[in-house]
């Protein structure tokens, strides 16, 4: 997918004053936000389970190599096959391949983040082949031409008016308003693209080492259909979503469905292992797992191994002010929010995306929700951290860091200093105690007065009442 | 509460950058207040920035330079206590991580950070203070900083403190757990959002029914009453230790809406 990142900021002014979006992310943030909270607090074990997740995360990032070839080993004793892709072209390559050997023309797909991470579709469709999206959010963007604004609902950004206009314009006839209405006319121009599908692709949200087993869980029931029908089965899924056993799945499972869409258990938790048997009612002829690099294994290790044990629920994107203001688009690449603004810079590079790591408040809502509690404010720091280093940062800001440390660092300068700014925006400020605009500093004033200092400074003024004490 | 100057604690008072250079009316009532308390404050003349801004902006060489100079000025007090939540944040959970590579300064930040609070809640965990004798005519919001709130827990402290003032009701706001979009550089790097999110706020306190908006945060509090005042918003504001001391009867922070 093309990167978009350094229009972050025309992006997000753009996106500030569209009413339909507005509108669009408040309904699902409300939604996911208090759903979540609700189910969080009706299970007392919650918050241990949190504990568990993460440090079952953490023994399975310090045994990856051994999980992963375990998984690999599984999948081929059940009759599949494993494709390790260092990176997105490779995953491309080897998925077009198979498309190709097969004779394909028309390809199903279940939602799957790490298809849109390497570009699969656009690859996809450039060769010729017939692609449709099956999951309802990803139906909408597809017959929008858009890319996702959230990892779970990928329409986050539309509301039901416009979902309303696509179909019609879309499917004709007459044109539809209800969920209920739009919800049964995407079933019915879907359902038999499953049956003409000859390969489905979906993504994977575990995968079981000990049974080389994959796992999906949906609400719409797609990926079942997209995975049974079709003659071939490929699974897009990234090398750090592996877990070692069922058992992990079920902990997993616990805190996903709660903290993604506030549900104790999504509606479908459907798992794959290998291809049709004999004897099998149905299911694919073919069982292919593309797994994924793409830069996650040079994560380990390093400042940044915390972000791989991300399950992709999306909580972090539901609970942050900025994505819920700007929306997903203007992160300009796959994964927004939180959890995007940290891995976007170490997939695509830090050159592109020097906006993602500072339009954060550093809330901490974000890792307060996390169920698997990434430090995501400390990862963003790192990252900005990482930015001052390698020079990313304006001039500007660079020559006001410098300024505000070498003030800071000379007491009696920085007393001076404040007592003569604390007496010059007193004056400025005038009866009305209050600030409209100030010249160099219209970031603050567009949008807020800057309330006048008192006149005089704290330590100056301590220190007058005080005289001898220190 | 003792008396005797010879077991009162020493408390050295950090006037934050906003505190001194916006608002000394807080450092006074924190001085009030940690006076009442059966404290000692004292107000060293040679401290400037914790250090924060160059945290959060990535230089982390400046604020290691900044932490150690305030470990300095500070670390022979029995404790450091200033009227934020976000610089006390940065002594209490950062200094130890941004010094943890140096021996010889990690135990010296870790020493620090033990004994680092913010206001309110040293008031109420360390002293013990469960009323305050004052009187605030009003009815009151209390906006919880993210770095008081999710930082360093201080949630229930100044709700029970406030909760002592004779004459004041608390009405809160919805979404409280919400940040306001302050965020430091953030409200001037990022200002259109960050206008968007303090309207999303002040709208919450609109609903409230308050009069008054009070916090433990200048930061949060400057840039609300901007926009407060930008909106013709007629809400009183002030930080949470004025209305505590019995010395939120001037005008308040933005001046008279």
């Amino acid at each position: 997918m093309q990167v978009n990142s350094p229009n972050f900021k025309a992006k997000a002014e753009a996106a500030l004053t569209d009413p339909q979006l507005r509108e669009a992310l408040g309904k699902t943030r409300i939604m996911f936000v208090n759903k979540r909270a609700e189910l969080a607090a009706a299970l007392p074990e919650f918050e241990h389970l949190r504990d568990e997740a993460r440090d079952r995360k953490n023994h399975i990032l310090a045994h990856l190599d051994h999980y992963l070839e375990r998984f690999d080993e599984a999948v081929t004793r059940a009759g599949g096959k494993v494709h390790w892709c260092a990176d997105a072209a490779e995953a491309r390559r080897v998925i077009l391949d198979i498309c190709r050997r097969v004779e394909a023309k028309s390809i199903t797909k279940g939602k799957s983040m790490v298809s849109e991470e390497i570009g699969l579709n656009e690859a996809l469709e450039a060769e010729g082949y017939r692609v449709l999206e099956t999951d309802l959010g990803e139906y909408i963007i597809q017959l929008a031409h858009e890319p996702p604004s959230h990892i779970i609902a990928p329409a986050a950004h539309k509301t039901q008016e416009q979902v309303a206009d696509l179909f019609h314009a879309a499917h004709g006839g007459p044109r539809k308003t209800t969920v209920a209405e739009l919800v049964t006319e995407a079933r019915l121009v879907l359902r038999d693209e499953y049956f003409r599908a000859d390969v489905g692709i979906t993504g994977g949200n575990f995968l079981v080492a000990e049974t080389g087993s994959t796992v999906i869980v949906t609400n719409e029931g797609n990926g079942d259909l997209t995975q049974t029908l079709a003659r071939v089965h490929i699974v897009t899924s990234g090398i750090e979503r592996i877990v070692p056993t069922l058992e992990d799945v079920s902990l997993f499972l616990r805190i996903l469905a709660r903290s993604a869409t506030g549900q104790e258990t999504e509606t479908y938790t459907t798992f794959s292992t290998g291809p049709r048997r004999p004897g099998d009612p149905d299911g694919p002829e073919e069982f292919h797992v593309v797994l994924v690099d793409n830069g996650r294994s040079g994560m380990l290790g390093g400042p940044f191994q915390d972000m791989l044990r991300c399950i992709r629920c999306g909580a972090c994107m539901n609970h942050c002010p900025v994505y819920g203001a700007v929306g997903g688009h203007a992160y300009g690449w796959v994964y927004p929010g939180p959890m995007g603004a940290v891995l976007t810079p170490l997939f695509v590079g830090l050159d592109a995306t020097r906006d993602l790591p500072n339009a954060c408040t550093l809330n901490g809502r974000c890792q307060s929700v996390c169920p698997v509690r990434i430090p995501l404010p400390e990862l963003l720091r790192e990252l900005r951290h990482q930015q001052h280093q390698q020079g990313l940062r304006p001039p500007a800001e660079r020559r006001a860091l410098a300024t505000w440390r070498f003030v800071a660092e000379r007491p009696r300068l920085y007393q001076f200093a404040n007592r003569v700014a604390a007496r010059a925006l007193k004056g400025l400020g005038g009866d009305a105690g209050r600030l409209r605009s100030l010249p160099f500093a219209e970031g603050w004033t567009a949008f807020r007065d800057l309330p006048a200092p008192e006149g005089l400074t704290f330590l100056e003024l301590w220190q007058a009442r005080h005289p001898g004490k220190r | 509460m003792p008396t005797d100057n010879a077991t009162r604690p020493r408390v050295g008072l950090f006037a934050t950058c906003l505190m001194n250079l916006f608002r000394p009316n807080v450092g006074f009532a924190a001085a009030r207040l940690l006076e009442d308390a059966g404290c000692s404050v004292e107000v060293p003349q040679a401290q400037t920035c914790c250090g924060q801004p160059g945290y959060n902006s990535g230089d982390f060489e400046a604020a290691r330079a900044l932490a150690r100079q305030l470990i300095e000025v500070f670390e022979g007090y029995d404790y450091v206590v200033g009227p934020s939540g976000s610089c006390m944040a940065t002594l209490r959970h950062d200094y130890p991580k941004l010094l943890a590579d140096d021996p010889a300064w990690r135990a010296r930040a870790e020493a620090l950070a033990a004994k680092s609070h913010e206001l309110l809640s040293f008031l109420t965990d360390v002293r013990g203070v469960r009323s305050v004798p004052t009187r605030y005519a009003g009815t009151v919001t209390y906006h919880d900083s993210c770095s008081s709130m999710r930082g360093l827990g201080v949630e229930a402290q100044p709700r029970l403190l406030l909760g002592s003032v004779a004459g004041l009701s608390l009405a809160e706001m919805a979404d409280r757990e919400v940040c306001c979009g302050f965020g430091g550089s953030f409200c001037v790097k990022y200002p259109a959002i960050s206008g968007r999110l303090a309207g999303d706020k002040t709208a919450a306190v609109a609903a409230s029914g308050a009069d008054t908006l009070l916090g433990g945060d200048l930061g949060c509090l400057l840039h609300l009453a901007g926009k407060l005042r930008r909106d013709g918003q007629p809400v009183k504001i002030f930080h949470t230790a004025e209305v505590l001391a019995g010395m939120a009867d001037g005008p308040g922070i933005g001046g008279e809406a």
